[in-house]
């Protein structure tokens, strides 16, 4: 087990180096001179912006920035943007911001999508279960920016419920609204993952033979039914965590969250290529560990998998 | 069955009554077709302490019989008429509290697949420890390694810590026995309880459950496919037919003196009583096809496939890098004689699959030669081996599985001759329909998907496939297994006319010697991936020289009943 475990954090490495190189390059090859751009209509001496391209290793070649950069990347030195700031203090700043929103996402679809899945899947054929269907159908058909900006108008504007935006007013309560939008279209899939896993297994012989032990209907959906069921479900709940954390770029811009999601985009635009890099390492990473988290979860969850080596 | 003697008096002393009471029962399924009668006026009589078989094919209403007396029935079904008896209680209709206070404690169930009706997730303690829970009973580690061990699961405090894939089939079913024991129920429901297991282990697991519920003092009600079973194992044997029971009765008498049509097919299809080759049965004018008779036929040494001392070593992984050998096969050395049935027998695990597997081409032999007419087959070129492929072909046990159920069965008889390039559309066409005239299917099936057909029609198609390139050498790898006894008996028949007609040879690999009895003309007992005894059919049945080869035809269900020579 422990085995595995390393092995899979050895496995960051490659993925590590891969991902930052190819983000790395793209951002490089982005069309425009990212200095000329910071002073827009009135260009400053060529002085100027030889000694900023200096500054920012701008006009070294491609390998050696890029191996400048794993120099910082393993002193923890990331540098300062093209404003001055640290980009460790924007990361400590915008990563909590998208961690506790992505959390919050996880927490709603996780409870919501598992309850309806399961309500669902018990009552298979009946109302509830082809309303809640139909419902998540027209989830996961509208885009989020449709979705994100009628919850933001209905419960922010008309209702009153919660604050439209976010601002710098970052808290549990004031994230409450986007983490529903993010959360909505993966909790249509949880739902009707959950839905099919429940229907499938109810069907099962072992839960037959639990019943016939003589256990009561809730002890049998309980242990039998919805614990084999979560199987397919936390795999997948795991897996979009990554994608709750890379994916608020829109939701972030809706609901003005100063989260991860909107400082990449501001990045990518000016082609800040170290804060753009910076951003990104840290998401592989989340992404990796997410991902060896839904592994050992998995192994947790059925034994009949077990890693060894 | 009378029903004289079970009129229920409040004064009769619990010994005279009967402890279930099945009257009129008709139970209905809901399908997308309407309403299906799955069941009608089913009766039967359960004295306490007492052993009922309930016989018949699947489909004939058999288990859904029984699960109708536990309260389990599919969600569609319902029981539309008779009732019910427990102990004088009508529970055909009581609602789920009732039942719920009656599973487990009253009637237990000891289901039929020990591979799907365990939870996997959960440790076996676990699974044990919630039925003593949900019946009130103490549920200590002690208690549960108690009810393991006394299902004859040894080392039970270590076991209870296991997961049921860690156990074998057999254990999994001894589990399965503990859990409906384990709160001492009046009545076992058993359905079809050891079907799924090598037949010297079925012996044990009957054995000991014979002795448990005798201790207990347990009423069964055993359902099986099995006359041969039923017979030995049961006290009254009822046999279902299409949803009815055509005839009850005390079961030596009722094997001895069928009365209903339906009863006597079956006494005489029973592969555990038949003792002689199916061709000597036909002789006799139940047929009148004119089959191979081996003796008549003076053959020249004629050896289609010659085995060498094959052997096939598995690399066992043992953690941390470390691997042990592990040989499959050992040492197999045997001749197939060109237009005979050589059977392979074994329990699962004695290698007796892997040796087809390696004839088929389809695994490496680590040592040991394979010859195809003389031919060294681990020297054939891709293209050869190609070749060899039409010549050699499979039949496999899974009719469900081996046949892909997006092909229509036309596609699929027809692809083995389009991927070998084999005549026209129009001349596959008519081959296709020869085909399935010579398997017995009518010509209309060819439209038909898979999931119309049922499992004794699968393997008429899958024998057509096999067919379909004029092989000469078709090896079997349990192709009767998994079908019902007079499918079964229909589909040897259908094999053995097809090998007196087109001079097939048969490698037929299976663990059930009652068969090998109906179809071989060689036997090779294997014993954990040796070669234990070889022979022909009659000197091993009759003379058996090694203690596996004894303990295996020991354990055929029924063996030991005499029969009158006109049944058998």
């Amino acid at each position: 087990m422990i085995q595995f475990i390393l092995r899979r954090l050895l496995q960051v490495i490659p993925v590590f180096l891969g991902t930052t190189l190819l983000v790395y390059f793209m951002v490089f090859a982005l069309p425009g001179d990212p200095i000329r751009a910071l002073f827009g209509d009135r260009p400053p001496s060529e002085a100027v912006i030889a000694a900023l391209r200096q500054q920012y290793n701008l006009d070294q070649p491609f390998w050696v920035q890029y191996g400048l950069f794993l120099k910082n990347l393993f002193t923890f030195n990331l540098g300062v943007d093209f404003t001055g700031q640290p980009i460790a203090a924007t990361l400590g700043r915008v990563f909590p911001v998208t961690v506790m929103l992505a959390i919050e996402a996880l927490v709603i679809q996780a409870v919501f999508g598992i309850g309806f899945g399961l309500i669902a899947g018990l009552r298979k054929g009946k109302i509830f279960d082809s309303s809640v269907l139909l419902a998540s159908l027209v989830v996961i058909a509208i885009p989020i920016f449709v979705l994100g900006f009628v919850l933001q108008l209905v419960f922010g504007v008309y209702l009153g419920w919660a604050k439209p935006t976010v601002g710098t007013d970052v808290s549990w309560s004031t994230l409450l609204l986007p983490a529903f939008a993010l959360a909505l279209v993966s909790f249509a899939y949880v739902l009707r993952l959950t839905r099919a896993s429940v229907i499938e297994n109810s069907t099962a012989d072992y839960v037959r033979t639990a019943t016939a032990k003589g256990l009561s209907r809730p002890r049998v959906v309980m242990a039998h039914i919805l614990r084999n069921s979560m199987i397919p479900v936390v795999t997948y709940l795991g897996a979009s965590l990554g994608g709750l954390m890379g994916g608020a770029i829109v939701t972030e811009g809706i609901f003005n969250v100063p989260g991860v999601g909107q400082k990449l985009y501001q990045a990518i635009l000016r082609s800040e290529g170290p804060t753009v890099v910076a951003i990104v390492s840290v998401l592989v990473l989340v992404f990796v560990i997410a991902n060896l988290l839904v592994d050992l979860l998995y192994a947790w969850l059925d034994p009949r998998i077990r890693y060894e080596k | 069955m009378t029903t004289s003697d079970v009129t229920i008096t409040e004064a009769g002393t619990p010994a005279d009554r009967p402890l279930l009471e099945i009257r009129d029962l008709a139970i209905t399924f809901n399908t997308s077709n309407g309403e299906v009668k799955a069941v009608r006026n089913a009766h039967l009589t359960i004295m306490p302490g007492e052993t009922v078989a309930i016989v018949g094919e699947s489909g004939s209403g058999k288990s859904t019989t029984a699960l109708a007396a536990i309260g389990l029935l599919p969600g569609n079904g319902r029981v539309s008429g008779g009732q019910i008896l427990l102990d004088g209680e009508d529970i055909s209709h009581a609602p789920e509290k009732r039942m719920i206070e009656l599973r487990g404690n009253t009637i237990g169930m000891v289901p039929q697949d020990p591979m799907s009706n365990l939870n996997p997730v959960w440790k076996i303690g676990y699974q044990v420890k919630e039925t003593l829970q949900a019946n009130g009973r103490p549920s200590g580690p002690e208690d549960i390694a108690k009810v393991l061990s006394e299902a004859g699961l040894p080392d039970s405090h270590r076991r209870a810590k296991q997961y049921p894939h860690e156990f074998s089939g057999g254990m999994r079913q001894r589990a399965l026995i503990a859990i409906g024991l384990s709160c001492q129920p009046r009545l076992l429901i058993a359905d079809e309880p050891t079907s799924a297991l090598d037949v010297t282990v079925q012996r044990q697991i009957l054995d000991h459950l014979e002795g448990m519920t005798s201790e207990l003092g347990t009423a069964v009600l055993l359902i099986t496919h099995d006359l041969g079973l039923a017979a030995e194992r049961a006290d009254k044997v009822v046999v279902m037919y299409r949803g009815q029971v055509v005839e009850s009765g005390p079961s030596l008498e009722l094997l001895q003196n069928p009365q209903h049509p339906y009863t006597k097919r079956l006494v005489e299809s029973a592969p555990s009583l038949a003792s002689r080759r199916i061709q000597v049965a036909k002789e006799q004018g139940v047929e009148a096809a004119d089959l191979l008779a081996p003796a008549a036929v003076a053959r020249a040494a004629d050896n289609v496939l010659q085995i060498q001392d094959l052997r096939k070593v598995y690399k066992l992984r043992q953690g941390l890098g470390k691997s042990s050998d592990f040989a499959a096969v050992d040492g197999v050395s045997f001749d197939v004689l060109r237009g005979t049935t050589t059977a392979i027998v074994g329990e699962s695990g004695s290698g007796k699959s892997t040796v087809a597997k390696m004839v088929l081409q389809l695994e490496k032999p680590t040592d040991g030669k394979i010859l195809f007419d003389g031919v060294d087959t681990s020297l054939l070129k891709p293209s050869e081996l190609f070749k060899f492929r039409r010549r050699v072909q499979p039949i496999f046990q899974d009719p469900y599985g081996s046949l892909d159920p997006m092909y229509n069965i036309f596609r699929t008889i027809e692809e083995p001759l389009r991927v070998h390039k084999i005549g026209n559309k129009a001349s596959r066409e008519k081959k296709v329909r020869e085909l399935l005239d010579q398997v017995a299917l009518p010509q209309s099936t060819m439209q038909r998907y898979p999931n119309e057909l049922s499992g004794g029609q699968r393997q008429r198609v899958a024998i057509a496939r096999a067919l379909a390139l004029d092989p000469e050498v078709i090896i079997c790898d349990e192709a009767v297994s998994a079908l019902d006894v007079l499918v079964q008996a229909q589909v040897l028949n259908l094999l053995a006319d097809l090998q007196s007609n087109l001079g097939l040879t048969y490698l037929f690999i299976t663990h059930d010697l009652a068969v090998v009895r109906q179809i071989a003309d060689h036997v090779c007992v294997m014993e954990k991936g040796r070669l234990v005894e070889t022979g022909s059919t009659d000197d091993v049945f009759d003379a058996p020289q090694q203690e596996y080869t004894q303990a295996l035809l020991n354990a055929i269900p029924g063996a030991k009943l005499m029969l009158p020579p006109e049944v058998a």
